[in-house]
């Protein structure tokens, strides 16, 4: 549902990366988004092809990772990827965890001329 | 040519909730956060709380919403300084709309500021306004299931309240293993089970907010 604020927000920091960089064109964004995020990655390709529009990035493929959520047990230390409605430790039960991975929302890197 | 970027699509977002979060400090004013999915009772818990401080906190209030006054307008009627945001169609508020807002607003004479988002589980977990503590109001006829449909919302919250506690007679909603849910996903949320129709629960949250406020002014 924020897609359009997010993927502002994305073009922003892909063009001044860009310009800072003295590019003339973007090729390729590379982005990689969390599962936790609930960001659905075609609405932020189809609010990218109307932002984009007139900008250095019109022409860029926009290239997305989804990062799985994945959680680690305090207790035995194992990482899992939590069940959709239960999130104890598989391994030992242990309700007691860390979110180390889901959460992402970053540009990676961009490919530029 | 490829350039590694590594930067977080919201940083832009969190300049500004920094900068917000610093006109709060520099007024001593605190400021929560309040999200929910719409109708779980953020402007009833707003205003219920209102009347236990009335006379003992300054309480001020940033009304979001995607369209209308209502909710401005029964805070209104409580007598405490209240500016309404409309989003036009945004799910969320922003750094930047709450720093608008916080212009509008007498911050010298608020030492409590509630800041209600747009009612909506997913857009306004990521979206940081400059708020001291998040709290998340998730009431009992919404079912048990919540937390495992928004982590990413319970995950960052400081406190949950569990609203309409009074209906829990007609309903299946096992409060214990609901808050086990929460705990597993982030063990630092405080937890209230509260009705504000009856007004159970009431004191403990009031308490809460009054430490978190304690807490502040013994850092200024």
């Amino acid at each position: 549902m924020h897609e359009l604020s997010i993927t502002q927000n994305m073009l922003d920091l892909v063009l001044e990366q860009a310009e800072k960089a003295g590019a003339r064109e973007v090729g390729k964004i590379n982005l990689v988004i969390g599962e936790m995020s609930g960001i659905v990655d075609d609405c932020v390709k189809f609010y990218f092809d109307f932002l984009s529009k007139g900008t250095i990035a019109e022409k860029a493929a926009l290239s997305i990772t989804i990062s799985p959520t994945t959680v680690r047990c305090l207790d035995c230390g194992r990482s899992f990827k939590p069940k959709e409605s239960d999130w104890t430790c598989p391994y030992c039960q242990s309700n007691n965890k860390e979110i180390v991975a889901g959460k992402e929302l970053l540009v990676e890197s961009i490919e530029v001329e | 040519m490829e350039i590694k970027v590594l930067k977080d699509i919201l940083g832009a977002n969190e300049q500004i909730a920094e900068k917000n979060r610093q006109l709060l400090d520099s007024n001593k004013v605190f400021a929560a956060n309040l999200m929910s999915s719409p109708g779980a009772g953020k402007t009833s818990l707003i205003r219920e709380t209102i009347k236990r401080l009335r006379g003992k906190v300054k309480i001020g209030v940033i009304e979001g919403d995607v369209a209308s006054s209502v909710d401005a307008d029964i805070i209104g009627k409580e007598g405490v300084p209240v500016i309404q945001i409309n989003t036009g169609g945004g799910c969320h508020l922003d750094a930047s709309m709450t720093y608008a807002a916080l212009n509008s607003l007498p911050l010298k004479d608020i030492e409590l500021l509630f800041i209600e988002n747009v009612g909506n589980l997913i857009c306004p977990a990521e979206f940081d306004l400059g708020e001291h503590k998040k709290v998340v109001i998730a009431s009992v006829p919404e079912g048990e299931d919540k937390p495992f449909k928004y982590p990413l919302m319970f995950h960052k919250a400081d406190a949950v309240v569990i609203n309409k506690v009074d209906l829990l007679p007609y309903l299946k909603f096992d409060t214990q293993a609901f808050s086990r849910t929460i705990k597993g996903m982030n063990q630092k949320a405080e937890i209230f089970p509260v009705s504000c129709n009856t007004g159970q629960g009431m004191p403990e949250w009031v308490s809460w907010l009054l430490t978190q406020l304690g807490n502040r002014a013994k850092m200024h």
